[in-house]
Formats: structure tokens, sequence, C-alpha cells
């Protein structure tokens, strides 16, 4: 299961969770979502911590993060 | 005023500082702890009215008061109040104007309380009493009339009616209508979808158009239900005399000592000045000879007996701004002068 | 470990703000503690005038819309009538400290027991980014071309500081939400301001130095950069005034 899951079509492409990720795990995409906008995907799934920044960050309640999810797999 | 809002159940009081009416205020900051109600003296009459609209929407019944220039700053807070439909009581005991002006009586913002001293088509129920005993009973009328049509009700007095003093019966509370359920009430959306109190409507791009069509729905229907007038001696009356509240108590002098003298002198006087009794005026227009409208003002009242009579009656006018009061005698003097030239004219056609 | 998912305070509309407006954040901080203190069916929130003015549409609570400036009066009406309830005001720089810089301070001196969530973003977003009370000396505005101060528009007015000295009032702390660091902050500020509501403590304001890049006709990172670095010197974070 992911660790993060990005409602696209919710992102207006601000980009906060790029600049605020402390794995620079994320990129905005090359696709555009339903409003024309770029929104964040994740270049490695497995460097993603599940840190929940890009969470905390998005104004437009557009990531989940599953940290329990993430603490599973490491165990 | 203050114990029959009181009596009425009025639980909430915001009020700032002004004369002449603030034996109120004091009256309530007194009162209302004792009843288990809250009085606030709020820093601004603009503050004081969006206490109440924050009151009204938590479901009690509320008021402020305040005199001319203190309701002019609440006229923002009173639109608003109207937009969202919320009841409640709002009291204006006039003084001289414009500006600061004096603290004598005056009636020379009824065309802000009548027609609407805000932005936007809206109407408050406005009520004219004309003594004391006639203020406290309208003043429990009201919170009836407000919670019924939930919209704002005004009670329009003077400087003079805000600070006499003459016995008043203090009857027990009795509502008049079978109110509604205050089913917009913010209280917690506890077992019920959230409730949402706004005058903001952008959505859908007609909204405002229907709120505006509902809300005029809403003013036919209280036009056509509610309408107060105090018709003295008009049935055979040659002159009859428009003029509310105090001015009409004058007046009402002033029609005896016209009787006395041979004169068939008569008065109307509305109660509710919105709505306006068009009827006792349409009906004086077609008996009488002359109607006289008397008012504290430089004719504001003349406007609505006009457009009542719609040209079927001669409208001679009597009135003064800026804390003139008419006595007795000056009002005698007129319709003499009215007679008089009423009798000439008809000898002239002879 | 908990999952970071929307809470149910929060409805499912998206918001009309700009790209990297902050008011989105601080939205969800108010909801999540809304929610986390349990206190959603019991909540009644005030809107302003100004960018947040459709908070009714974002909230799953009741809401009452006031006029520009008045949300700490008419919270005043509400909470009195209804002292079991909770009554938050949410207010920008325009509507809080601005036109309603009166209902604000006599609210917080009456020591009204009402939360006060005070976004600060230095401009009037919603009508076009025109000069706010707390826009910095020197910033561009569109009714402050040459940079504020340069015609008489005096410094920004410092919405903490001049409530601190007020005896009534409980809690006052400045927060941001320019990084991940300042969010948790700001979060932890809004709880307690809520709590002090709930244990009757009386008036808490939590101001939050927010993101305009839309007004401020800057990039995502260069707001931020705007925050960290130039608002936060003016308007320096910290608790002002604890006595909870």
């Amino acid at each position: 299961m992911k660790k993060i899951h990005f409602e696209k079509h919710r992102c207006k492409g601000c980009g906060l969770c790029v600049l605020f990720c402390p794995q620079k795990n994320l990129r905005m995409s090359e696709d555009l979502n339903d409003q024309g906008l770029s929104y964040p995907e994740e270049i490695d799934p497995a460097c993603c911590t599940a840190c929940g920044l890009c969470f905390r960050m998005c104004p437009d309640v557009a990531i989940e993060v599953y940290q329990q999810v993430a603490k599973d797999k490491k165990q | 005023m203050a114990e029959a809002a009181v009596q009425a159940g009025c639980r909430f009081f915001a009020g700032y500082p002004i004369t002449p009416q603030n034996e109120v205020p004091e009256y309530m900051s007194k009162r209302m702890p004792q009843v288990g109600g809250v009085f606030v003296q709020a820093e601004s009459e603009i503050a004081a009215i969006n206490m109440i609209f924050g009151a009204s929407a938590a479901g009690a019944r509320c008021m402020t008061s305040s005199s001319s220039p203190g309701v002019s700053l609440k006229q923002e807070g009173i639109s608003y109040i109207a937009a969202a439909e919320l009841p409640c009581l709002i009291a204006n005991m006039q003084r001289g104007g414009p500006g600061l002006g004096n603290i004598r009586a005056s009636q020379a913002d009824y065309f802000q309380a009548v027609k609407g001293g805000g932005h936007g088509d809206y109407r408050l129920i406005v009520l004219a009493p004309a003594s004391l005993q006639e203020l406290y009973n309208l003043t429990m009328n009201a919170f009836d009339w407000a919670d019924y049509y939930r919209n704002p009700v005004m009670i329009l007095g003077d400087g003079i009616l805000g600070q006499m003093a003459e016995p008043v019966e203090i009857l027990p509370y009795e509502p008049i209508l079978e109110l509604p359920e205050k089913d917009f009430v913010l209280d917690g959306c506890k077992g019920r979808k959230p409730r949402v109190v706004k005058t903001l409507i952008l959505k859908p791009a007609d909204g405002l158009i229907a709120h505006n069509e509902h809300l005029q729905e809403k003013y036919k229907r209280i036009e056509s239900e509610l309408s107060l007038c105090e018709e003295y001696q008009t049935t055979d009356a040659e002159i009859v005399i428009a003029a509310y509240g105090i001015t009409a108590r004058i007046a009402k002098g002033a029609v005896r000592m016209a009787r006395a003298k041979g004169i068939a002198a008569g008065l109307i006087r509305p109660i509710t000045l919105w709505p306006f009794p068009n009827e006792p005026f349409i009906s004086a227009a077609k008996t009488a000879s002359q109607m006289l409208v008397v008012e504290m003002s430089h004719g504001q009242f003349i406007e609505d007996v006009k457009l009542a009579v719609n040209g079927q009656c001669p409208v001679e006018f009597l009135g003064k701004g800026g804390g003139w009061y008419p006595t007795e005698e000056i009002i005698l003097e007129k319709i003499e002068s009215m007679a008089a030239a009423s009798a000439t004219a008809v000898k002239g056609k002879l | 470990m908990p999952n970071l998912t929307r809470t149910e305070v929060l409805t499912d509309a998206q918001t009309h703000y700009c790209p990297g407006c902050g008011h989105g954040i601080i939205h969800r901080l108010v909801a999540e503690v809304i929610d986390e203190l349990g206190i959603r069916e019991k909540t009644i929130g005030t809107a302003p005038v100004g960018c947040a003015v459709l908070l009714y549409d974002y909230f799953n609570c009741d809401i009452i819309e006031c006029a520009h400036g008045r949300p700490p009066a008419v919270a005043t009406g509400m909470k009195r009538v209804q002292p079991d309830k909770i009554v938050f005001t949410y207010q920008g720089d325009g509507d809080l400290a601005a036109i309603g810089t009166s209902e604000t301070i006599h609210a917080a001196n009456r020591g009204e027991n009402i939360t006060v969530i005070f976004v600060n973003n230095a401009i009037y977003g919603m009508t076009g980014g025109q000069m706010a009370p707390t826009t910095l000396t020197g910033m561009f505005s569109t009714t402050s071309q040459d940079g504020r101060g340069e015609h008489g528009e005096g410094p920004p007015l410092k919405v903490c500081e001049l409530l601190s000295s007020l005896e009534g009032v409980c809690y006052l702390e400045r927060t941001a939400v320019s990084t991940p660091k300042d969010v948790i902050s700001a979060k932890r500020a809004i709880k307690k301001a809520f709590q002090n509501q709930i244990d009757g403590k009386g008036f808490s304001l939590v101001e939050v130095l927010s993101m305009c890049p839309t007004d401020w006709k800057l990039s995502t990172a260069k707001a931020v950069d705007f925050v960290n670095n130039e608002m936060k010197t003016a308007f320096p974070l910290g608790v002002y005034v604890d006595r909870s």
C-alpha cells in the first residue's frame, strides 16, 4: 500500500509540498490535472519516509499521508 | 419600554449612551442581570447593533436603543439583520438633526426609519407610539411581530416620549400571535446539518435576485396583515389632520379646540408607519375638504400621506425641524386659517 | 502513528483561495483542533469580510457571516447568549486591524470568552492588493505604489503588541505558516486558544503570518521567503500574553 496519496485534481499547483519535502522526493508533474495545473508526484516512492511535512504545508488538503503504513512496512 | 421588553422575554440588550434615551440602558443594566439576561454597554453603536445580530442569531429576544446620530451609525448592522431575516427590536428616540443637532425632540428620521436608512431594498416594521402606555404595549407586540415575520422592528419615538413621565399599567406579556419555531438559530450542529446565517449571496448567479424577491413577498404579506391607525372624529371632518407620535397627541388637543369653535376637524394617527395605513387616508380624502400634516420635521411623513391621498384632496403642511414642536394653539391657528381660506374659496365659487 | 487525512470538520468543497495562499493551511489547522477537541457540534464560527468570507462553505459547523470588522461584536452577542457553546472568529488584517480595530480592542478588553484567529498577510487580498494596516514599511501595494511610508501611511499596526497592554486578555500569540515547524507551532497555539475558551479563561487571539503570493506578486517560494525574512522581522513570533 502507498504511504502517500495525492488528490491531484484538488491541487492548485502551488508547489509548497515540493519546496518543503526533506527528501527532495517530490516534483511537479508534466501532466496537467482537471484544472490544467501541474501537481506533485513522487520521484522514488521508496524514498518517502511519510514524515507528513507535505500534508502539513498543503493549503488544499490535497495530500494524505499514511504513517501507519510506513511504520508497518519498516517493521 | 425597557420593562415591557423584559416582560416580553427580552434577555439581551446592547447599547451605547446617547441623550435622550439613556434611561433605557441604565434601567437594563440593572434589570437584565436580575432576570438572567445580558446587558452589554458596547464600545460603539456599530458594535451594539452587531452584538444584537449575534444575539438574535443565537436565538435570544434582543433589543438596542439609541437616538438619531446613534441610529445612523447602526444602519449598516440593520441592513445586515434585515437581509439575514433576524428578529430584533431597535428603538430610536429621535432628536434634532442633521449632524449632532441638539437633544430636543424631533421627527426628522422618518425617511431613515420608513424608507430604509441602510443599503439595499429592505423594510423595517416601524411603530410610532404616542403615549408611554402605548409604548409599553407596542414594545411587547414588537417582539412578537419581529419573531413572527423574522424581521427587525423599530420603535420610532422622540425625545419627549423618551424622557417624559406618566402613569403606565404594567401588564403581563401575552403573545398576540402563534409564533413559529426559530429554525435558524445557531446553537451548534448537534444532531443536525450545520446552519449558516449569511447575507452574501454569490451563487447561483441569480440567487440574490431570488432572495430579494423572497424578501419583497414577505414585505407584501406584512403590508396586507399589519396596519394600525387611530382615527379621531374623522367621520364628519372637513379638515383632517395627519400626525404621528407625540405630535398627534398635541394635534388631538387642537382638534378638540377647533371643534369647540365649530370647525369640523379630525385626526388620523398612523401607529404603524411601515406598513403605512393607506385606507383611512383614502377614505378621508373622499369626505374631507382639506388635510393638514403636522410633523416635527420639514416634511417627510407628508410624502406618504400625499401618496395615500393621491391628489384627491389638498394637503397643507405645518412642521419644522431642529427641535421645534407644535403647541395646540399653533395647530389650531393653522386649522382656523385653513377653515377661513376654505370659506372664502366657497364664497368665490358662489 | 496517525494517518494524516482530512478531518470531518472540513467540507469536501474545494476552496477559492489562490495557489500557495496560507488560508487553506490555517483552515485545516482550525478544523483539526476542533476535531481533536471533539467540539464540532457545539462550535459556532464567524466569517469575516475579506478572502475568508466563504468560510461557511468549508467548515462543517454552524457559521455566521458578519459585516466587515464586526466579528468580535457578533461573537460577543452569540457567546453571551450561549455561554456553553464554542465561538470563534476568523479574521483577516483589514477586518480585524483596520475597520474592526475598535471591536477587536474592546472584545479583548472585556475579556470575552472567545477565540480569535487573526490571519495577517499584510495585504487586502479579496479586493486586489491594496495596502493593509499591517503592510510593511516600504512594501508596495496598489494603494502604496511608492512603498508604504512615503506618503504619510504610518508604520504597520502590530496587533499582538497593541493588545498586550490590555488586562482583560487571556492569551496572545503570534505564529506563522511559512515553514512546517511554524505550522506545527501555529496548531499548538490555536489548540490552546480553543482550550482556554473551553476552560472559561477568556479572550484568546492567535495571529498567523500567512502568504499571499498573488497580491505580493511573488512565486510560492519567494512568498515563503518573504514571510520568513521580512514579516517575521517586522512581526516577531512568540507568546505576547499568557494568563491561562
